[in-house]
């Protein structure tokens, strides 16, 4: 079998795979810190129990799927209380309740999303307390 | 010594009311430690608005109402958003309009604002039930699922839906943080204030307006204000002939 313009297409086939693979050869060895969540807000350090709606750690797992199923409750059904697994019952409100004590968007909220590189579209419409004086 | 049956009766008794009363209280106490649920609730919410009381170039429900949802003064009337307005009277009731009703009536300003049809068209029409009505009538607009296809403008015979054809955060003069804006390519309208009622607070155009032209109750209930309007006086709604039971009622 002969192959035809063999240098050009081994020259392309070594280039394109140099190319597809850049990502892994030029991050490896590099460690990106992962980011610093800062918890030190006010409304926090009031708290005599540090603890979110639910626990922490389901919290960092499942906050996005909580708060789907919070809109989903609040505007769908109208229906504006949550009952978390300990029986603790919470108002449901982006803005009004979570963003209360987390009032450090900056420093909490976008530090992780910056690191894993989502982008949550809550705040095209949601407003960050703080981002405007009453 | 064995128990009489009076004596046995009365331990059973007490008994009983020791063993319920700790969890009545618990009860008591896991209510008094949730959200306050002292959000209004109707069977089917309605409005009556009696525009003969409105005074003339009063803005008062228009004002309140769009400070406190946030909406865009775009300054274009092509791009105009608004949840609540006015329009003459031979605009807003164009059927029930004629040559010989006087002038002073005729131009008079009328405050239209959604109808929350018992049968809206443009629940029927919206592809993604981003506007959906509830079971208590208020026609919702969810702006998480719209996506700006614009047919529920199209369907609504009262041009109560507006579009965002820009960004309106850098429109809206001053931003109210308990309510969030809209996006660049979401329908807007109306809602009845119902962020406000599951407060239990009555809606911002009623609490604004100072003739009481503005009222707001449940239309199932026969004791409500909106029914005692509706039994006694004369109303009329917009276009009823196009069978969408519009629920903002008209006293002329």
């Amino acid at each position: 079998m002969k192959l035809y313009d063999r240098g050009k297409i081994i020259a392309g086939v070594v280039i394109f795979l140099i190319l597809i693979t850049f990502p892994f050869w030029y991050g490896k060895g590099k460690a990106v810190t992962p980011p610093q969540l800062d918890l030190d807000t006010p409304a926090i350090g009031q708290l005599a129990e540090k603890r979110c709606v639910e626990d922490a750690a389901w919290m960092r797992e499942n906050h996005m799927k909580l708060l789907v199923a919070w809109r989903d409750s609040a505007v769908r059904e109208g229906n504006r209380t949550y009952t978390a697994k300990d029986g603790t019952v919470v108002e449901i409100s982006l803005t009004g309740n979570c963003l209360k004590c987390h009032s450090n968007k900056d420093r909490f909220c976008d530090r992780c999303h910056d690191y894993v590189g989502v982008k949550p579209t809550c705040w095209n419409c949601h407003i960050v307390p703080g981002e405007v004086r009453r | 010594m064995t128990p009489t049956r009076r004596q046995f009766l009365i331990i059973a008794g007490i008994s009983a009311v020791g063993v319920v009363c700790p969890s009545v209280a618990r009860l008591m106490a896991s209510r008094s430690e949730s959200p306050k649920a002292t959000g209004l609730k109707a069977r089917r919410w309605a409005m009556v608005v009696d525009s003969a009381k409105c005074r003339a170039d009063c803005t008062d429900c228009f004002t309140a109402c769009h400070n406190a949802h946030n909406v865009p003064d775009i300054g274009n009337p092509k791009e105009e958003v608004k949840w609540i307005w006015s329009e003459r009277f031979d605009h807003v009731f164009h059927a029930e309009s004629h040559a010989h009703i006087p002038g002073a009536i005729r131009t008079r300003p009328v405050p239209i604002l959604c109808n929350h049809c018992d049968n809206p068209p443009c629940v029927r029409v919206c592809p993604t039930g981003a506007t959906f009505r509830r079971p208590d009538g208020i026609v919702m607009m969810d702006s998480h699922r719209c996506i700006g296809c614009k047919i529920c403008l199209a369907a609504c015979p009262y041009g109560a839906r507006s579009i965002n054809f820009r960004n309106p955060r850098p429109f809206i003069r001053k931003l109210n943080p308990d309510f969030p804006t809209r996006s660049k390519g979401v329908i807007e309208k109306c809602n009845f204030c119902e962020e406000r009622l599951a407060k239990g607070i009555l809606p911002a155009c009623v609490m604004a307006c100072e003739e009481k032209a503005l009222v707001f109750g449940d239309v199932e209930d026969p004791h409500s204000e909106v029914r005692h309007l509706l039994d006694r006086k004369f109303t009329i709604c917009r276009r009823a002939e196009l069978g969408t039971k519009p629920q903002v009622y008209y006293i002329l």
